[in-house]
């Protein structure tokens, strides 16, 4: 792999049975590029919860990935209600999903520490009222 | 020990196994998917009661070796299929997640 690739997706606000999909094809993805598993779980498990984060608290965004043999870049940008208080936020346990999104076993309020752990960056920018775009990076060696 | 091997010592029932010959290193128990995403190793049994359709990308994403229902919870038809197209192992018993996990860790620990 010498060149970038990158690859873009449209986060479904409504649906819950598809959430994740885009993580799920960037794994496959990563896969067939031959990446080691345990970065492909880091990047995945990254951008599944943050994908989790705009279906739930943000209806929906878009996902773009950008691979380069030296580091991998997600972004995720939302239209959503924005993050107040960002170091809130970031507190684990700390969570205001509904209950019906908790009865699916989300809201544990791991979704941002999760990201955080998984990657080596990670950048909010974030405006009440605006929207919300994350962007994380892992170094692949 | 594979998750065949393990499903016929613990009388587990099978809902998907078309991994059946994966090696299993550990366990991890636990219904909040953003906990086992962040705690759970690749290639460990995960032990759950939760069955919605968004467990199958969290076994996928964290590499478990199988999802292991415990207390009867089954998984729907839709669900076993997509299992089944994923690669997932997903298996259940009548069994509690503590007896089920007391048992799996005498067995792969
Ligand atoms: N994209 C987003 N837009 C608006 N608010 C968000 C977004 N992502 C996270 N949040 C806020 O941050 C909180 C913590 O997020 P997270 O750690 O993923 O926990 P959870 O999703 O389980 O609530 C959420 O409950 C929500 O209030
Ligand atoms: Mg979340």
């Amino acid at each position: 792999m010498d060149e970038a690739l990158n690859f873009h997706y449209d986060v479904d606000g409504e649906n819950f049975t598809s959430a994740g999909n885009a993580s799920v094809q960037v794994k496959r993805k990563l896969r067939q590029l031959g990446f080691p598993p345990e970065l492909i779980k880091r990047v995945s498990i990254a951008m599944y919860e943050g994908e989790i984060n705009m279906v739930i608290h943000a209806n929906g965004g878009k996902a773009d990935v950008l691979v380069t043999p030296e580091v991998i870049t997600i972004v995720l940008a939302d239209e959503g209600p924005g993050i107040a208080d960002v170091a809130l936020a970031m507190r684990e346990g700390y969570s205001t999903a509904p209950d019906n999104v908790r009865s699916l076993g989300f809201g544990a309020g791991m979704g941002l520490p999760n990201m955080k752990r998984y990657t080596d960056s990670m950048d909010i920018q974030t405006k009440v009222g605006v929207g919300t775009t994350i962007t994380m990076t892992v170094r692949v060696s | 020990m594979t998750v065949s091997e393990l499903a016929l010592k613990m009388n587990l029932t099978p809902l998907s196994l078309p991994d059946g010959d994966r090696e299993i290193n550990g366990c991890y128990a636990g219904d909040l998917l953003s906990w086992v995403m962040g705690r759970a190793r690749a290639d460990n049994l995960w032990f759950t009661i939760m069955n919605n359709i968004n467990v199958l990308a969290v076994a996928s994403l964290a590499d478990v070796a199988a999802v292991i229902l415990a207390e009867g919870v089954m998984l729907g038809d839709k669900e076993i299929e997509a299992a089944k197209a994923k690669g997932i192992n997903v298996l259940t018993s009548e069994k509690s997640t503590f007896t089920l996990c007391y048992e799996a860790g005498k067995l792969v620990l």
